[in-house]
This record gives C-alpha cells, structure tokens and sequence, in this order.
C-alpha cells in the first residue's frame, strides 16, 4: 500500500489528520481511513501542516465535527471541504 | 520478543525496583542546600529538591506527606536519607518509608545548622551506598512490573500511533498481572462518557465520574476567566493540530486499549491496593506533577507518548518516550526511546507498535537508561491543592 497523507480514525469522522509534511494547496492527497483500511483521494484548498485537519465535507457554522466516530465540537465559520479545519473554525463545546 | 522476564531488584516488601537509588530527601524546600550538598559529597546518591513543605495544612499536607513517603518507599530506591528543618515532620516521612523494610535515616538542621547536618548526612549516605550498591538483580516477571502511563505535548498522531502503543501493551499485560496506571483528570474532559464506561463496575464508573465532576465544580468553575483552551489544549498540542479538549482526549484515551477495565479510582499518590490491573488516579495534566504522583504511588516505570517533543523524565522512576510523529522523531531523536512513526505510515501495525514498546520496557527495567535519564531529565513536581497556612 502506498503511504498515506491522511488518515481518518473512523467511517464516520468528517475530518483527516495530515501525516506528512509539506502537504501544499491543490494537493491531491491520498486518504486511508485506518479503522477498514478503505481509501480515497481529497483536494487540499490550503497549505497544510502535519498533525492538522482536513474538512472531509462541506460545513456550515455550527454543526458538529466528528473524530474518532465521537463529537469533537462545533464549526464556527462555513468551511468546505479540503479547507483547514483548526481553532480559527472548530470551537470546543466544553469549559 | 523476549520471554517477558527481567532483571529487577526485589526488596524487603517483596516489590520490585528497576533503579537501585540511594535518594536524599528533603521534607521542605529550605532542606535542599543540605540535600544537594551531600548528594554531591557521596557518589551513588541522587537529591529530590522539591518547592514545598512549609505551612501546608490538611489534604494538601496529608498529599505532601504520602507524595514523599511514596517516593522513599519506592521500590527503585534501595535506601533513604531524609533531611528535614525541624525534627517532627522529618521523623514523620522516616517511620513512613521504613514500612517498607528498607534503610532509612532521618537528620533535622534547627540546633545542628547546614555544614554539621551534611556532615553526619553524608556519613550515613555513604554507609547506604556500600550496603545497597552491590545488591544483585534477580529474575522478575511481568507481575513485577508496575507500568504507568501520561502523554504529554500531544498531537494528532498521538491518538493515531503512540497512545494505542500504550494501550496495546496494558491490553497484552494487564491479564499477565501487570499493574498498571492512566490518570489526567481534566484531561479526560470530552471523553468522560467512554472513560466511564470502561470502569470494571458501576461503582467504580461511579467513582470515576465523582472524581471527573469535582475537579470541573471545585477547580475550573471557580478559577476560568473564559475557558480554559489557552491552556487545554497546550499552545504546543495546538501547533501539532490539535483543536479542542475533546479531540485531545480521545487521543488521550487511546492510552488504555480496547479491552482492559480500570479496577480502581486512587487519590493522588495513593498506593494501589486491589491487586494487578489498570487503576485511574485522580491526578493534574500537567507532566511532572502526574509523573511524580504515579512515582509516589510505587509505579517503577513511565511509558509517556509525545507528539510535538515533550522531554520530561523523573528522577528515580524511568520514562520512556514514545512517538508517532516522524517530524519528531527527525528534529529530536535524542528525546525519543521508541519510534512508533511507521504506524502513520502504514508500515507498523498496533500491535508490532506495542510490542516494540513492551521491549523497550524490558530493557529499560534490565537497567538500559531511557533518553531522559541519559540527558539528565529529573523533574520532580509536588502537587499543591491550595495556598499554604
């Protein structure tokens, strides 16, 4: 298998975690989700540091972003997908 | 792999040491000068300076005492000498730590003044040097073995690759007769639920959640100024892409495998007393402080994932750095004792990650220094639950 980009925990996260460095705008990236080994590709919209998120999909202020299969917070700007995902428009729903 | 036996020291009390210190002990911070100087005079022993132990009063003395009786009693220290300024409190953590069996003296500076006290100190440090410096490692088992575990500057491959190491490990060990160790009570904050639910009974769940809820009533309600994502995430779990506290702890979480149940919840520093098992402590996020009251607990070796590098150690207990992020492990290689990088990258599995983790404990309890003894990490953090009297 090659090396993967991005990784998704779950079928249902919404969100990937970038795994390499120098992922820049207009990559195309190739994305295993590690819980069924499935794949598929994504266009990055942003450069993007390792260890920081991907939108996998569309998203509108305030819904909820999953990670993990489990609700990680809230979005608190539209995003669309293979945008950044991180403090500028995730927000935690604690504290 | 190995058989799963190692090379420990067994002590008086029938535990297990990894480390075979001679540790001068200080009950107060105005006892390190006399501390570091004989540790300095007698080759073989090592100081515990601390910042502590004037004026506390009630719990927070009561955790102050168990916190250095604790690490006294610790099976990775051979022997013990406790210096204190006034002579009640010294004698106090002296009669806690010769529960054990193991030697331990008591010196108090008030009549005596520093130079006198180092003298006869130094004397009686030198004496437990020769008596306990030939002592002989015998062949030990997993259930010798007490494992605890924290993470610390974490980021989004730690959820991936360094903390399912760690948990992998307990999931294989634990059944051996491990004793193992997770705590972080804010730290949990998003996953309180899963965590919960992982307890081996209600009660315990129970428990869990009393301990959970207590810290957000009486510490974040009182305290916040807006929340607390300045601190939680740290600004480092921020760089590596970490957003909220929720998604640190699931990555947290991690640290405890998919199968095993925690048996207990421990106050802080308290010794486990239910035999073998994971136990949940009631502990801080923040490295040392979490370290040192695991250490105190009688827990001999530390398994900590890092993301982003964080390059804490302890001074009498080993801590094994593991990571996931292959920027780390090229930028600070010195800091990282086991490379679990292959697992972002799909060349490792979980469990080949575990198993290289568990080696490395093996050497590490055979007596191998971790990164962070090797660099000379030695933090040793009292927790403080308020301002003293």
């Amino acid at each position: 298998m090659s090396i993967p980009h991005l990784l998704v925990h779950d079928r249902r996260d919404n969100v990937g975690v970038v795994v390499v460095e120098g992922v820049a705008k207009g990559d195309d990236l190739f994305v295993v989700v590690t819980e069924d080994n499935s794949d598929f590709t994504i266009t990055t919209k942003h450069d993007i540091p390792i260890g920081h998120k991907v939108a996998l999909t569309d998203f509108s202020e305030g819904d909820t972003v999953i990670k993990y299969g489990v609700d990680i917070g809230r979005i608190v700007q539209d995003t669309t997908k293979g945008e950044h995902v991180h403090t500028h428009n995730l927000k935690t729903k604690r504290w | 792999m190995t058989n799963g036996t190692f090379f420990g020291y067994r002590r008086q009390n029938n535990r297990v040491g990894v480390r075979n210190y001679v540790a001068i002990l200080p009950v107060d911070d105005i006892s390190n000068a006399a501390c570091e100087a004989v540790a300095n005079n007698i080759q073989g022993t090592i100081a515990l300076p601390h910042a502590y132990g004037r004026l506390q009063f009630g719990a927070d003395l009561e955790l102050h005492f168990r916190t250095l009786i604790g690490t006294g009693a610790n099976p990775n220290v051979a022997a013990c000498v406790v210096i204190g300024i006034e002579p009640g409190w010294t004698q106090k953590i002296v009669d806690g730590i010769a529960k054990t069996g193991k030697p331990v003296v008591g010196f108090s500076i008030e009549q005596h003044g520093d130079i006198e006290t180092i003298a006869t100190a130094s004397r009686q440090a030198k004496e437990f040097v020769h008596m306990t410096s030939g002592l002989q490692r015998e062949e030990c088992g997993i259930s010798d073995l007490w494992v605890a575990a924290k993470c610390g500057e974490s980021d989004t491959t730690t959820g991936l690759a360094s903390c399912p190491a760690v948990g992998n490990m307990y999931d294989k060990w634990i059944p051996k007769g491990l004793y193992g160790c997770f705590g972080e009570t804010t730290e949990i904050t998003g996953a309180e639920h899963i965590c919960a639910a992982r307890a081996a009974s209600p009660e315990i769940a129970e428990k869990f959640m009393k301990t959970w809820q207590a810290y957000q009533d009486e510490v974040v309600e009182p305290f916040k100024t807006s929340d607390l994502s300045d601190s939680q995430p740290t600004k480092g779990n921020i760089l590596g892409g970490l957003t909220t506290i929720e998604e640190k702890a699931l990555g947290n979480l991690e640290k405890i495998g998919k199968e095993v149940s925690y048996i207990d919840v421990l106050e802080p520093a308290e010794a486990p007393a239910s035999g073998p098992g994971l136990y949940f402590m009631d502990t801080s996020s923040a490295a040392a402080e979490c370290n040192t009251l695991q250490a105190a607990a009688g827990y001999t070796v530390h398994c900590f994932p890092t993301g982003q590098g964080n390059i804490i150690g302890h001074p009498i207990m080993p801590v094994i750095k593991i990571t996931g992020n292959p920027r780390t492990v090229r930028t600070m290689s010195e800091h990282v004792d086991v490379d679990v990088s292959g697992v972002v990258r799909r060349e490792m599995t979980i469990p080949e990650a575990g198993d290289a983790l568990m080696e490395m404990i093996l050497q590490t309890a055979n007596g191998r220094l971790t990164a962070a003894e090797a660099l000379g990490h030695k933090e040793f953090v009292m927790t403080k639950l308020y301002r003293s009297a």
